[in-house]
């Protein structure tokens, strides 16, 4: 069967891989969501953070023997300590200022982290293996799909589900987003807002290095592989509505797969797909598909 | 002055500016010489090129024993980001400053246009790292040599060897730029004349592409033979990684059209064995090779050279040799007279062995076809080829007359 002039095979095979992309895009700008939309940073260094989950991943493994189904604990707790640091001793200083500090401050330390990683483990990376139950591949029909790939979109679904559901419906969650609209209020209530906006940051930081967690077995762990990814999901983010959780995890599935429809139909354009619909979106819908217009 | 945020910009950007110009040290006394070593050394192709680049280019100084000479020798270094224009300003400063050679130079787009200024200046230029062969064709002057490989030698060795060994039916993955396409037409070149069959070629965007799933399930159901992957750096290395993800591996062998040792080490055995690729040098080729790279690890621990930086180190010894037959370092400062002189000189060295330099710039030396070893057969630390193939120079390179090269018409 054919499907405007492409095997059907082929299509569905796109559509899967798509979903895959989608699963990071959703994961990491959920983080960048939950940042934004608590504390108003526009963080540059989520990249760069994904990608030192994936080398924290790696040295786990390298130094002390812990693999990945640990990793996947550890990895994210260790990242979310070095946000736990940042935003105490940086960025809190930014949020009395214009928007654009934070930007430039997190865009600096982004810059750092790459440079330091680059300086000792170089520009080819390192390998990580990933874990043995889930190396080989199935046959779907249309297509054979590494049993890791189809363990991350599982994994994402299940991730981005559960951090919707703790912000938008639980006690938690409306303690957060009331943090967020009235500050002086929540904490004449008793609440100490200063540390939920840290463990807030923490927590969107420690979601990027969890997913930089699932990519190491993926990718090439090398210290550019945040900065490869952040323009897209800085796209989705914008696509999805800033701040907006549940936008930016369908947008992050729908690009994914915009764009994987892209690579079969016309390669030399899948990077560029993602900032056309943004643009297309921004002229239709200023404040994204889900957001709230200011 | 009041400080406002503007000011505050002002002054930050401004200091950046300054922290990006290279600072020249003063020249001491004696016979100065310097040499710029200009690569990439933040960026994907740091570990091809970069500090290890620059550990070859010193090694080669203290080889040739300039100090017992009684040369000052001074290395610099700048970091081309992979921009061309940022490429051309370093190359100018350093050239205005002083510097009697630029070296290295990965990245095709950033050494054609350091070519472009050393031909100004009428100053040296050994470009290494970049793999285009118009470095050597319609854009060739007199003021620049193009050691170690390119795009023609890469398609001749590995893609001739592989239609020779059954590999008939080749897709290709590119990276859409000029350095991707010349590695691309002129493997499929190979591969046509040698009687084999290019089913398919997909362009992707280069950089910002990590997922190649896609382009690899689109070879997969062409029934290549071969995938060639037109590509490098990171690239390869995620592109073969993945490869080996959806079991590609044990249905298309896979030639990777330029790969470096650094890429292998990045991937792990486990996913580059049985890799098919050309190097023009290998640390662990003979005696030779071995005994230069015991010499200049000490000042590169953890990166084995690759031929990117061995050609820095062959490319700096006869650059330096051509200087000491002129009479010294003066004579440093006439590129076009120092290139003339490097032409009539046949090289000698550990890394490359007997080797010449053509009329057009194009330093001749042997490819050599390697395959991976798998995870078992690797003994030592990096023992990673098996020598497959030998290609003599003359049958690497272009001849000189499909070149559309002025310096060989005039």
């Amino acid at each position: 069967m054919m499907i405007l002039g492409k095997p059907a095979p082929l299509l569905f095979g796109q559509l899967l891989l798509g979903i895959i992309n989608g699963s990071f895009y959703a994961m990491l700008s959920l983080g960048l969501a939950i940042i934004f939309g608590l504390l108003n940073v526009i963080n540059f260094a989520h990249g760069a953070l994904f990608m030192v989950g994936a080398f924290v991943t790696w040295g786990l493994l390298n130094y002390l023997g812990i693999g990945f189904w640990p990793a996947l604990v550890v990895a994210p707790i260790i990242v979310g300590l070095l946000g736990l640091i940042l935003e105490r001793g940086l960025i809190r200083f930014t949020y009395k200022l214009d928007i654009l500090y934070g930007l430039l401050l997190t865009f600096g330390v982004a810059m750092v982290l790459q440079g330091v990683f680059t300086n000792y483990y170089g520009s080819s990376g390192v390998s990580y293996g990933g874990p043995a139950v889930l190396s080989g591949i199935v046959n779907l029909g249309f297509m054979f799909l590494p049993i890791y790939r189809g363990f991350v979109i599982g994994a994402a679904i299940v991730i981005c589900f559960a951090v919707w559901f703790v912000i938008e419906k639980t006690s938690l969650g409306a303690l957060l987003r009331a943090a967020t609209e009235n500050p002086s209020l929540v904490q004449a209530f008793g609440v100490n807002v200063p540390r939920l906006v840290t463990l807030t940051f923490a927590g969107g930081v420690a979601l990027a290095g969890l997913a930089g967690v699932l990519a190491a077995p993926l990718y090439s762990v090398n210290p550019n592989m945040g900065s490869d990814l952040i323009n897209t999901v800085f796209a989705v983010v914008v696509i999805g509505g800033m701040g907006s959780i549940g936008g930016a995890i369908l947008t992050g599935f729908a690009l994914g797969i915009i764009q994987g429809l892209t690579e079969a139909f016309y390669p030399p354009a899948s990077s560029v797909v993602v900032f056309v619909v943004m643009a297309v979106v921004l002229l239709a819908r200023p404040a994204g598909l889900f957001g709230r217009a200011a | 002055m009041e400080i406002t945020r503007r000011n505050l910009l002002g002054a930050a950007a401004g200091g950046a500016a300054v922290a990006a110009l290279p600072v020249l040290p003063a020249r001491a006394a004696g016979k100065p010489l310097t040499i710029a070593v200009i690569s990439d050394f933040s960026g994907p192709y740091r570990d091809d090129g970069g500090p290890t680049s620059v550990a070859c280019v010193q090694q080669a100084i203290a080889d040739y024993g300039a100090k017992q000479k009684g040369w000052d020798v001074t290395v610099v270094q700048g970091d081309h980001q992979n921009k061309p224009d940022v490429g051309a300003a370093l190359a100018r400063r350093f050239y205005d400053n002083g510097a009697d050679l630029v070296i290295d130079v990965p990245n095709t787009a950033v050494a054609l246009a350091i070519q472009g200024v050393a031909h100004d200046k009428n100053r040296v230029y050994i470009n290494s790292g970049a793999a285009g062969s118009s470095l050597t064709g319609k854009f060739c002057n007199a003021q620049s040599i193009h050691w170690t490989y390119d795009t023609y030698m890469l398609a001749q060795s590995t893609g001739g060897a592989m239609v020779k060994a059954g590999g008939d039916s080749w897709f290709f993955i590119t990276a859409n730029y000029a350095f991707g396409h010349l590695l691309h037409d002129q493997t499929a070149q190979v591969v046509t004349s040698h009687g084999g069959k290019v089913l398919g070629n997909v362009n992707y965007p280069f950089p910002q592409t990590t997922d190649f799933s896609s382009y690899l399930i689109q070879a997969e159901s062409s029934g290549a033979k071969v995938l060639g992957l037109a590509n490098a750096g990171q690239d390869s290395v995620n592109s073969i990684k993945q490869a080996h993800q959806f079991g590609l591996t044990q249905k298309m062998k896979i030639a990777g059209l330029l790969v470096f040792i650094n890429d292998v080490h990045g991937m792990g055995l486990e996913v580059a064995q049985d890799l098919i690729l050309t190097e023009s040098f290998y640390w662990n080729l003979n005696d030779r090779t071995r005994a230069f790279t015991k010499r200049v690890l000490p000042r590169t621990p953890n990166n084995y050279p690759c031929m990117d930086q061995a050609g820095c180190y062959s490319g700096t010894l006869a650059f330096l040799k051509a200087v000491d037959a002129m009479g010294g370092p003066k004579a440093a400062g006439n590129g076009a007279a120092v290139v003339a002189q490097m032409k009539k000189m046949p090289t000698d060295d550990d890394a490359f062995g007997k080797a010449s330099i053509r009329e057009d710039g194009r330093f001749m030396c042997n490819a050599y076809l390697f395959r991976v070893k798998k995870p078992g057969e690797s003994k030592i630390p990096w023992d990673y080829y098996t020598l497959l193939a030998t290609t003599p120079p003359d049958k690497a390179f272009m001849p000189m007359k499909d070149e559309d090269c002025p310096l060989v018409k005039a």
